[in-house]
């Protein structure tokens, strides 16, 4: 008689535990953009927007030019998308679709091993070993670039991209695949024309994760990227040195005196930052939603 | 209940990961537990600790990564000639230095830069009143890759190379090939130093700026990896910091003045043109175990100041 009610008890406190849990992380990321914009506002105030949106980043001398920061993130991150989209939903493809069952069980948990890899870590192999590789095959005349930085980035965001991708796959149902086969279509005809295009929104949301993942990143990336503020508009920026928003701000805020426009400019790039990876974050729930509307999968 | 229901269906792929989700599910959240109980008794036991360590008092010593290894060889050498003194010596860089001691979180700020009037006016607004010691000299050296032929720079040519007016090693006898500028992040002394008195050559109203295309490094050891294997690169660093792995310039103050290699004698003679004091900074004048400290750096403390590839003051 008794037990029942106690299982209850139980019950109720776990379930009001993760409910508050589950709260207090909105609560907290609430809290992070009021901070956020109480220390990165005044910034607006303080430094004319012509300055702010500049080309110039030279805090030391009151040269507050975002641009080149802007863009320096834009870029690294776009090269590591477009080089990872390829590689994942090949992957994704292949150990959904076509890996025999023994190698699935392997590869997956590999996958997300490749996630559990420090950054910082990446970040030295990428110093010592890729970017010595870049200039000397690539001709570059130093081997620090935003395409270094790509690269490091494209690995880190593929267990993201993978996984993600490899779910929206699974949640194509097995008719899809039994009635590309039944009309005469190859496995290869079925994989590529049936169940991907099946899985495209699933596919665009792993890309979006991977994208938030990849701008986000900070260490490996100010440890190959070369952190020059220079503006990536010609054609060979690629091939040279950027600095991201996310690099400035890891290597500026540790020594800033705090309250100076210096400090409030530094949390100006936050604010963008996070109201980048916050439209892509929105980009991607809109792609499931949309999903969801059309009734089809998931 | 409900939590059963996947085990009576033999798995299709879904279903097994809805199998496995739960274990997993509750680990995380007793991992989450544990570590929030195990914060809660690390706050409690650093109180308890700093409570019991308050009667000997520990001198917090921070700033200038440029002066940190010594900083820590003298910490080192003077805490074995008195056992009961308590050093703690962080790095960080100048600005950290000064903002801490703005803050009056340090007793003793290293600073490879003379403090800024705003920042003093800053530390007065919050009552202290830095005093400033010079406790070494340092030299910049200008490093380049070892194959790289051209062996001295003047200051004039060091400044063109690093505001982009010269980007190709020829044009200053070197081989045909682009010039890759490092240069250490903007909120190092090393950096503020270099850009006032070689690339402003010293004059305060000089509009001069690093180039564009210099690249930032957010450490020495990240300038000394990129000179060691990029013959394009030109980097400059402490004295103390260059490895025999790297190629070290001469420098020439102008075109008609002798080229002279960075050394302790060339720097106390004064003969080499990029040359600083490093400082120490205390929050008023100091008293007590602080300044017992000082003055053995001062006077015993400048043997220790050669073998860490810095200059002593006498």
């Amino acid at each position: 008689m008794n037990q029942p009610q106690r299982f209850r008890w139980a019950e109720f406190t776990i379930e009001a535990l993760i409910r508050v849990l589950g709260f207090s992380t909105i609560g907290f990321v609430l809290l992070i953009f009021l901070f956020l914009l109480r220390e990165g506002l005044p910034t607006f105030f303080e430094v004319p927007l012509g300055n702010l949106f500049g080309t110039r980043w030279y805090p030391t001398f009151d040269l507050f030019g975002t641009l080149p920061l802007i863009l320096g993130s834009a870029l690294v991150t776009l090269t590591a998308i477009v080089i990872a989209l390829p590689l994942g939903v090949a992957t994704a493809v292949f150990v959904r679709e076509v890996a025999p069952g023994w190698a699935r069980e392997l590869l997956k948990p590999m996958i997300e091993v490749l996630a559990g890899i420090p950054s910082v870590v990446l970040g030295f192999f990428g110093m010592t070993v890729i970017a010595p590789l870049v200039r000397q095959t690539l001709g570059a005349p130093t081997g620090l670039t935003a395409f270094t930085g790509a690269l490091i980035l494209a690995y880190m965001s593929l267990p993201t991209l993978i996984s993600v991708a490899e779910d929206a796959l699974d949640a194509v149902p097995k008719s899809y695949r039994d009635a590309g086969l039944a009309m005469g279509a190859t496995q290869w005809q079925t994989i590529w024309r049936v169940v991907v295009p099946a899985a495209r929104s699933g596919i665009v949301t792993a890309v979006m994760l991977g994208l938030g993942r990849a701008i986000g990143e900070t260490m490996a990336v100010m440890m190959v990227t070369g952190n020059a503020a220079r503006l990536p508009l010609t054609l060979d920026s690629l091939f040279r040195p950027v600095r991201t928003m996310t690099a400035t701000i890891a290597a500026e805020m540790g020594e800033v005196a705090q309250g100076s426009v210096h400090y409030h400019a530094l949390f100006a790039i936050g604010i963008i930052l996070f109201l980048m990876t916050f439209l892509i974050n929105l980009a991607a729930a809109l792609t499931i939603f949309q999903k969801r509307r059309r009734g089809g999968l998931r | 209940m409900e939590h059963s229901l996947p085990m009576q269906y033999p798995c299709s792929p879904a279903r097994d990961r809805a199998c496995l989700c739960h274990p997993a599910l509750v680990l995380r959240l007793c991992l989450l537990l544990l570590s929030l109980a195990w914060l809660a008794a690390g706050c409690a036991g650093q109180s308890a600790s700093s409570a019991a360590a308050a009667p000997t008092r520990t001198i917090e010593n921070k700033g200038s990564d440029t002066l940190v290894n010594l900083a820590l060889a003298w910490a080192e050498a003077y805490m074995e000639q008195h056992p009961d003194a308590r050093i703690s010596v962080t790095g960080g860089g100048s600005g950290t230095g000064i903002a801490a001691m703005i803050n009056g979180t340090v007793d003793i700020a290293n600073a490879s830069r003379a403090m800024k009037p705003e920042e003093i006016a800053a530390a007065e607004a919050n009552g202290i009143s830095p005093v400033e010691f010079v406790v070494a000299r340092d030299a910049i050296a200008v490093v380049v890759h070892p194959s790289n032929p051209v062996d001295g720079l003047t200051l004039q040519q060091i400044s063109d190379i690093y505001t982009g007016r010269i980007a190709n090693w020829r044009e200053v006898g070197g081989e045909d090939r682009p010039i890759v500028l490092l240069s250490r992040e903007s909120n190092s002394g090393t950096y503020v130093y270099f850009l006032e008195n070689v690339i402003r050559l010293g004059d305060a109203k000089s509009p001069l700026l690093f180039s564009p295309d210099t690249l930032l490094m957010p450490s020495s050891e990240g300038i000394s990896a990129e000179v060691r294997q990029n013959p394009n690169a030109i980097g400059y660093d402490g004295l103390g910091y260059v490895t025999p792995d790297q190629k070290v310039l001469a420098v020439a103050r102008d075109a008609g003045s002798p080229y002279v290699l960075p050394s302790v004698e060339t720097v106390n003679d004064g003969s080499y043109p990029i040359s600083r004091p490093l400082y120490m900074y205390t929050a008023g004048e100091p008293g007590g175990e602080i300044k017992a400290y000082l003055d053995w750096i001062l006077s015993d403390g400048q043997a220790l100041v050669p073998k860490l590839g810095f200059v002593p003051l006498r």
